[in-house]
């Protein structure tokens, strides 16, 4: 098992407030990693720590075996490492068709590829990805004024667009009605399996982050609290104690 | 196809209209080449106000150095500038017909790629500044540099500098740099219409949208916003040159940094017509041009108060400009359509 993050003892801190303590954990290559914790426990801060949001104090982060912590956002997500927001961000102004282009990847971009028209095969891969979280028919709207459910679905259809190797997704079924979580849940093991897509997933809700994640890491008050299969984790009683708010 | 050859007869007409109008109306010939240049201001704004949402209120200073640029090379490729400026006009040295227009040629072509090294220069600075403080941080460049330029003798320091005089007929004169304004403001419109559909023309749009989550997605931001800015300054740096040499006379404050006459126009232009489109800033140009001529003439002494008044009504009732007001009232002629077809594997197909 080969590992395409691997976190070792990081810490960081906002003035006094420490939100990760030495966390330590690892992703591994083609699997669905979850990451659980109540409110306040340090899951959006890691997050960030990993995608290079925020400089971090303590610590490694590796990505296929490359120390990240010192790069930047836009260099880290160049490595092929997306990820998607708690509160989704897309380019509210621009169609749904635009959104997916202007997601492709940069990887390889050089200074003359800002002035390229989009290839046809890229529109269709758009659409073709539209289609798969269900978007094809209001592709040519604003997407601003889709639902918020809706605008969930693009970001993470423009995060499919981006080709990443990884992808983090911060809370995906928040603000989703129930019946559609299923269909999600469906989507993010197709981009997995399908598409090859190591997922990191950040979840409240535990009935979806136990069918999805083959792995789970449980953080409490920026410490590690605990990780194991899904199974195991569920009868954890530190986990429990944590999540029903016993200390 | 009827579409196509519709918006091809439109850009005939509209070619055939600016040809002729100063042959038909000689009296205005002057004022419909400003029209031109107010064009050209308002779709430069707007690569960066409405496309990039960057709020520059400083984008004049490339009208301005481009004018100066221009100057000092077709001064300076046949006498000393210096010599020339400390004589403050007293002497007018001649400048013959082939230097005149050698002179010119070189100074437009000095004035946008010198715009265009400062635009880039500057972007390594004043892009760490967002929203109102990008504002503000473009606002006070361009001031300084109109202080600065009048600060400096060498260039005629507050008493300008002439350029040289036109070796011919004035009427042939002003038929020149209408024509030349005319041409710059319709490459600057091809130019950017072309841009606007390559992918710098997404990117800077997911600038404007969000401009974290462009970075998200691995997009060379900064490289994008310094070349928006700098696109935008080659054409203005080109437009101050003409400018110059159609009122012959540059001075620092009023003429070539007029911050707050043609740089607050090119941003109330823009919103008028509404910016982040591609007609816009050349609809807003126009009506404002004729309703600032309009008062000019008609209402002089409230001329000032006419214009500040429409930029209130429009910043306060009309935000989206005419283009947007019209995409709000017929979204489906903007493309802006729910497709009835339910896969992508059947497009194109009967439906």
């Amino acid at each position: 098992m080969t590992s395409i993050i691997e976190v070792e003892s990081v810490s960081k801190s906002y003035g006094g407030v420490v939100a990760n303590r030495d966390i330590s954990l690892n992703v591994e290559e083609g699997k669905i990693t979850g990451l659980i914790g109540p409110n306040g426990s340090g899951k959006t801060t890691l997050f960030n720590s990993i995608v290079g949001y925020h400089p971090i104090d303590e610590g490694v982060i590796k990505f296929e075996g490359q120390e990240i912590q010192d790069l930047r956002v836009p260099q880290i997500a160049r490595l092929g490492m997306v990820r998607t927001f708690q509160q989704t961000r897309i380019y509210n102004q621009m169609n749904c068709v635009d959104n997916m282009l202007i997601s492709v990847p940069h990887r390889t971009s050089k200074f003359m590829d800002m002035f390229k028209p989009y290839a046809a095969e890229l529109t269709d891969r758009a659409e073709h990805l539209l289609e798969f979280v269900g978007l094809y028919q209001k592709r040519h709207l604003i997407s601003g004024d889709l639902s918020f459910g809706q605008q969930k679905l693009l970001e993470f259809a423009m995060a499919l667009m981006n080709e990443p190797k990884i992808l983090l997704l911060d809370e995906p079924t928040a603000g989703i009605n129930p019946t559609l979580i299923n269909g999600l849940i469906d989507r993010l093991h197709r981009a997995n399996e399908e598409m090859g897509v190591t997922l990191f997933v950040i979840e409240h809700n535990m009935r979806v982050i136990m069918n999805l994640a083959e792995h789970i890491y449980c953080l409490a008050h920026g410490e590690m609290l605990a990780n194991g299969k899904p199974e195991a984790l569920q009868n954890d009683q530190a986990v429990i104690d944590a999540y029903l708010g016993a200390h | 196809m009827i579409t196509e050859t519709r918006t091809t007869l439109f850009y005939v007409a509209l070619l055939t209209i600016s040809v002729a109008a100063p042959f038909v109306f000689p009296a205005y010939t002057f004022q419909i080449a400003l029209l031109w240049i107010m064009i050209l201001f308002a779709v430069t704004w707007d690569v960066m106000g409405g496309q990039m949402g960057y709020n520059s209120l400083g984008n004049i200073l490339f009208f301005g150095i481009g004018m100066y640029i221009s100057a000092v090379v077709q001064v300076g490729l046949f006498y000393d500038v210096g010599t020339y400026t400390a004589h403050s006009g007293a002497i007018v040295p001649v400048f013959s017909h082939d230097q005149y227009f050698t002179g010119l040629v070189a100074g437009i072509i000095a004035a946008g790629l010198g715009s265009v090294i400062l635009a880039a220069l500057l972007s390594q600075v004043v892009f760490g500044l967002r929203g109102p403080y990008f504002a503000i941080g473009t606002l006070g460049i361009a001031l300084s540099a109109g202080e600065l330029i009048g600060a400096w003798d060498w260039v005629g320091g507050g008493g300008g500098i002439a350029l040289p005089k036109y070796p011919g007929e004035p009427d042939d004169r002003s038929l020149l740099y209408y024509f030349l304004c005319f041409i710059s403001a319709g490459a600057t419109f091809i130019f950017f219409r072309w841009l606007y559909k390559t992918r710098f023309g997404l990117a800077i749009n997911a600038i404007r949208d969000n401009e974290e989550k462009a970075e998200a997605m691995g997009l060379h931001t900064l490289q994008h916003k310094a070349v928006a800015w700098s696109l935008s300054a080659f054409f203005l740096g080109i437009s101050g040159a003409l400018f110059g040499n159609m009122t012959g006379f540059v001075e620092p404050l009023e003429v070539a940094f007029p911050t707050v006459t043609f740089g607050i126009f090119m941003v109330a232009m823009a919103l008028l017509g509404g910016k982040g489109t591609l007609w816009g800033p050349v609809i807003g140009a126009t009506v404002f041009h004729v309703i600032k001529e309009v008062t000019w003439t008609h209402m002089l002494g409230w001329q000032w108060v006419a214009l500040g008044g429409l930029i209130v009504v429009n910043v306060v009732f009309f935000q989206q400009g005419l283009m947007g007001w019209a995409q709000d009232k017929w979204p489906e002629r903007f493309g802006l359509v729910v497709d009835k077809g339910m896969s992508a594997e059947t497009k194109g197909r009967a439906q």
